[in-house]
C-alpha cells in the first residue's frame, strides 16, 4: 500500500498528489512515468513523474480528471492509501549537454514539462518556456515555471490570460526572429505536439515529444502503447515515452488514443451517478 | 475385483456443455469424482520401464502417486506429487501431457488405446488436497542465506518453493500488481481459475517466501543492487517471454488490433471479462485471431465468450497447429471457425476519412491469402507458400495477433555483463547459470516462449544449482 502524503488542487480538474513510495523516489528521473491503481480491480493508470523527493521518499504526480479512475483517485485524501504504485518506468529525458532549450507545455502536460525545465535549469542550460492553456481558470504552475525559465511565455486560447493564441504563436515568433535552440521539448495534447513538431520541422530544430498513450503493464508486455516512429513500430513504455517529434505519426497516435472514448465517458457518468447517490 | 482396469479408453473428463460454456468464464473441465479417479488409476499397470517419469520435466513419481489414488489414499498421492512439483493443481490443468508423461505411457502405445489420464489424476489429487487438507505448511528454519527471484511465473515460483524448502530466505519480485506471471495475466479463468494460482502462491508464502509486487527489476532495483546493497547471495531470473510479436503488415496500429498479450491481460489480469470491470475491452462482433498456438486458442475462446464470431487464421494446416489437441478440440466444440492455410496480408480500416468521426481508424476487415504446403523446412514442418492471386477479405471488427512472444529486453539492457542469444534469450548453461556469477535464469526468459512445465523444470534445476553454489561459496 502507498500512502498519499500531500494533495493540492491546481485547478478545478487538475490535482497534484505526493505519494510515499521510497523505491520509486530513489530512482525517478524527469521524463519517466509510474503506473498506479486506485483500488483493487481498478485499471492501471500511467502518469508521468511530476517531481520527486529522494530524502522524503515521495513522488509527485499531477493528473487531470478524465475518467472514472482519475475521478476515484481525486476522491482520496492525505492519509489514504492506494494499493499499487510502480515505477520509475520508461527512459528518462535526455538532457545531457543541452545548453539552450525551449520547453513547450500545454494544459496538464505542463506538469510533466516542468520537471524537464527544472532539470535543464539546474544543469545551467538556458530555458525558454512556452506554456498554453484553454483559459485563465485552467492555468497551473505559472510561478514554478517562471522560477526555472530565462524566458517565459504564457498563452491562452481565449486570451483571458497572457497572449491570445496557441503555443505555436510565440514559438514561431522566436524562431522567426532567428532564435536558435539545441532542442525543443514538447509535452501536451497530441494535437498541440503535432503542430509544434510541424513548425519546428520547417525551421529544422530538433524536437522531442513526450507521448502518453494507452498502456497496461508499462514493461513492454501488452503492446497497447505502440506508436509508429520513423515508419517503425515502437512501444512508448520501453522505447519511450519520448521520441523524435519529427518522426512520430501523430494522426495514428490520436486515433489510437480514442480507442476507449465511449467507455471512458460511460465510466465518468457512472462515477458521477455514484457520487450523486452518496449525497442523498 | 480385478486389479487393473483394462478399458482401452480414459475415463472421459466431465466438462461444461460447449453451448453453455462458450458464454461463461467458469472452468471448462469439471474434474473427476473420487470414483472416476480411482477407476482411472486402476488403468495404470505399474509397468517396469516407467517411461512417464522420464518424460515429465520435473520427474514426478507418477506410478507411485497413481497407486495411492487407486487405493483411495488421496493425501498420500498428493505427498508423492508434492515432492517434485510445487504447482500440481496448475500442471494438472495446463501441462501438455500428451507430449510428455501420457505421450510415453505404455497403455497408450497400441492403436485405439489411450494413455492413463495422468494429468486428470494429478488435477484430481491436487484439488482434493486443496479442499480437504487441514495441515498447514510448515516454515523451514532459515539457513540465513538470501535468494532473490525475479518474476513470479511458473519458473520463479518453482525455484522459490524449492529453495524455501531447503531453508533459504527467498524474496520473489513481481513487476505486476499480482503474483503468478503468465498463470494470471495469460491463461484464462476458464482454463485455470485464478483462485488456484492464488492458493499456490499462498502456500509458498506460508513456507516463508516473501512476494514483493510492483517491483520491476531493472528499473526499481538492478540485479547488481540486489546482490550488493540488499545482500542476496544469488539471483534467479524467471522474467519470462512477454514481448509480443507483430507481423509488420499494414494496418496493425488500427483501433481494434490487439496483441494476444494485451487482449488476454485486459481480460484475465484486469478482469475486463466481468461486466462491472473498470477496464475496457473490445467486444468485437467478428474477431480474427492470427496464430495457431495455445495462446491463440485462449484469445479466441475469450473473444467467443465476450460474444464474438471468432476465426482462427493460421498459415499452415490442421496437422501443424502448435496448440494442444485438447485446446483445439475445445475451441472447435465452442464454435471457433478455423481458417487454415490462410495468411493475413493487411488489415483494412473503415472507409471513414474524417479523423474526428468516432468510426475513423477502426478495423473493418482482414485481407488474407490462401497458402499451400511445400517441402518440410528446418523445423521439420512443411513450409507454407502463398497461392498467387488468392487474396480474399474476412470482414472483422477486431484482430488479435498471437504470433508468439520474445524475452523482455529490460534486464539485458540494465544488467551489464548479462549475455544473451540472438532472440534476446538470456544465455545459460544446463543448470541455468548465466554469464554473471551467482545469477541464474530459467523458463521462457532463457528458452523463448515454451510451456509452464518446462519453466517449472528449469526453476527446479536452477534451485538445485543455486543451493550448490551457495553451499560451496
Amino acid at each position: 500500500m502507498y500512502q498519499i502524503v500531500g494533495k493540492k488542487a491546481l485547478n478545478a480538474t487538475v490535482t497534484r498528489m505526493d505519494i510515499y513510495a521510497p523505491f520509486v523516489a530513489r530512482k525517478a528521473l524527469a521524463g519517466q512515468f509510474i503506473i498506479l491503481r486506485v483500488d483493487d480491480d481498478g485499471e492501471r493508470i500511467p502518469l508521468t513523474v511530476a517531481d520527486y523527493d529522494r530524502e522524503k521518499g515521495t513522488v509527485s504526480i499531477i493528473f487531470q480528471i478524465v475518467g472514472g479512475s482519475t475521478q476515484r483517485l481525486n476522491e482520496k485524501n492525505v492519509g489514504d492509501y492506494i494499493p499499487d504504485f510502480v515505477g520509475p518506468l520508461g527512459r528518462p529525458t535526455h538532457i545531457d549537454g543541452l545548453k539552450k532549450v525551449c520547453v513547450v507545455g500545454g494544459g496538464v502536460g505542463c506538469a510533466i514539462a516542468l520537471p524537464v525545465a527544472k532539470a535543464l535549469h539546474e544543469q545551467g542550460a538556458s530555458v525558454t518556456s512556452i506554456v498554453g492553456f484553454r483559459n485563465k481558470d485552467l492555468v497551473i504552475l505559472e510561478d514554478e515555471f517562471k522560477a526555472v525559465s530565462d524566458d517565459f511565455h504564457m498563452v491562452t486560447d481565449d486570451g483571458s490570460y497572457g497572449k491570445q493564441g496557441n503555443v505555436c504563436l510565440p514559438l514561431k515568433e522566436l524562431l522567426e526572429k532567428g532564435e536558435t535552440f539545441d532542442e525543443v521539448i514538447t509535452i501536451g495534447p497530441l494535437i498541440m505536439m503535432k503542430f509544434v513538431c510541424a513548425l519546428t520541422k520547417e525551421y529544422g530544430v530538433k524536437t522531442i515529444a513526450s507521448m502518453n498513450p494507452i498502456m497496461i503493464d508499462g514493461t513492454g508486455m501488452c503492446g497497447g502503447c505502440r506508436l509508429t516512429v520513423g515508419g517503425k513500430m515502437k512501444f512508448a513504455c520501453v522505447d519511450g515515452p519520448e521520441f523524435d517529434g519529427h518522426e512520430i505519426d501523430f494522426d495514428e497516435a490520436m486515433s489510437r488514443s480514442r480507442s476507449y472514448a465511449d467507455f471512458e465517458s460511460r465510466e465518468r457518468e457512472t462515477a458521477c451517478n455514484l457520487l450523486k447517490m452518496g449525497e442523498k | 475385483m480385478a486389479k487393473f482396469n483394462m478399458n482401452p479408453l480414459k475415463n472421459p473428463m466431465p466438462t461444461q456443455d460447449p453451448a453453455i460454456r462458450n458464454t461463461n468464464f467458469n472452468e471448462v473441465a469439471l474434474g473427476y469424482t473420487a470414483e472416476q479417479a480411482m477407476d482411472e488409476a486402476k488403468r495404470c499397470i505399474a509397468c517396469k520401464n516407467r517411461p512417464c517419469v522420464a518424460a515429465c520435466p520435473v520427474n514426478i513419481q507418477i506410478p507411485e502417486f497413481i497407486a495411492k489414488v487407486a487405493e483411495g489414499d488421496f493425501e498420500g498421492a498428493y505427498q508423492i506429487i508434492a515432492k517434485d512439483s510445487s504447482l500440481p493443481a496448475v500442471c494438472g490443468r495446463v501441462c501438455p501431457q500428451e507430449t510428455q508423461c501420457e505421450g510415453k505411457c505404455t497403455r497408450g502405445i497400441k492403436a485405439g488405446c489411450e494413455a492413463v489420464g495422468i494429468g486428470r489424476l494429478e488435477r484430481f489429487v491436487a484439488d482434493w488436497h486443496n479442499e480437504h487438507a487441514s495441515e498447514t505448511v510448515k516454515k523451514i528454519p532459515s539457513n540465513s542465506h538470501k535468494v532473490a527471484v525475479v518474476g513470479s511465473g511458473p519458473a520463479g515460483l518453482t525455484c522459490a518453493g524449492d529453495l524455501a524448502k531447503l531453508g533459504y530466505e527467498v524474496t520473489v519480485f513481481e513487476a505486476l500488481h499480482v503474483a503468478g506471471g503468465v498463470l494470471v495475466y495469460g491463461i484464462p479463468e476458464f482454463r485455470l481459475p485464478k483462485a488456484i494460482v492464488k492458493k499456490e502462491v499462498d502456500n509458498l508464502k506460508a513456507l516463508g517466501v516473501k512476494v514483493e509486487t510492483n517491483m520491476v527489476i531493472g528499473r526499481v532495483l538492478t540485479i547488481e543492487e540486489l546482490k550488493t546493497e540488499y545482500g542476496f547471495d544469488a539471483v534467479f531470473i524467471g522474467s519470462g517471454a512477454g514481448l509480443p510479436k507483430f507481423m509488420n503488415i499494414p494496418g496493425e496500429s488500427l483501433k481494434g488490433v490487439y496483441s494476444a498479450n494485451e487482449f488476454l491481460t485486459r481480460s484475465n489480469l484486469m478482469k475486463a471479462y466481468k461486466p462491472d470491470s473498470h477496464t475496457p475491452i473490445q467486444h468485437g462482433k467478428c474477431v480474427a485471431v492470427v496464430g495457431g498456438g495455445n495462446v491463440a486458442m485462449d484469445a479466441a475462446r475469450t473473444a467467443k465468450r465476450l460474444g464474438a464470431e471468432v476465426h482462427i487464421v493460421y498459415r499452415r494446416g490442421e496437422e501443424e497447429l502448435p496448440a494442444r489437441r485438447e485446446e483445439i478440440e475445445h475451441a472447435k466444440e465452442e464454435g471457433i471457425i478455423f481458417d487454415l492455410l490462410t495468411n493475413p496480408t493487411r488489415i483494412l480500416a473503415t472507409d471513414v476519412t474524417d479523423p474526428r468521426d468516432p468510426a475513423y481508424g477502426w478495423v473493418n476487415g482482414i485481407e488474407c491469402i490462401r497458402m499451400e504446403l511445400g517441402e518440410p523446412d528446418e523445423s521439420g514442418r512443411r513450409s507454407p507458400k502463398a497461392v498467387e492471386g488468392s487474396e480474399f477479405i474476412i470482414p472483422v471488427d477486431c484482430v488479435i495477433m498471437s504470433l508468439g512472444t520474445s524475452p523482455n529486453p529490460l534486464l539485458k539492457d540494465t544488467t551489464p555483463g548479462l549475455e544473451t542469444l540472438r532472440r534476446g534469450e538470456i544465455a545459460v548453461d544446463e543448470v541455468g547459470k548465466t554469464s554473471i556469477e551467482g545469477v541464474y535464469c530459467g523458463g521462457d526468459a532463457a528458452t523463448g516462449a515454451a510451456t509452464v512445465i518446462k519453466a517449472m523444470g528449469a526453476g527446479k534445476i536452477a534451485a538445485k544449482a543455486i543451493d550448490e553454489y551457495i553451499q560451496n561459496k
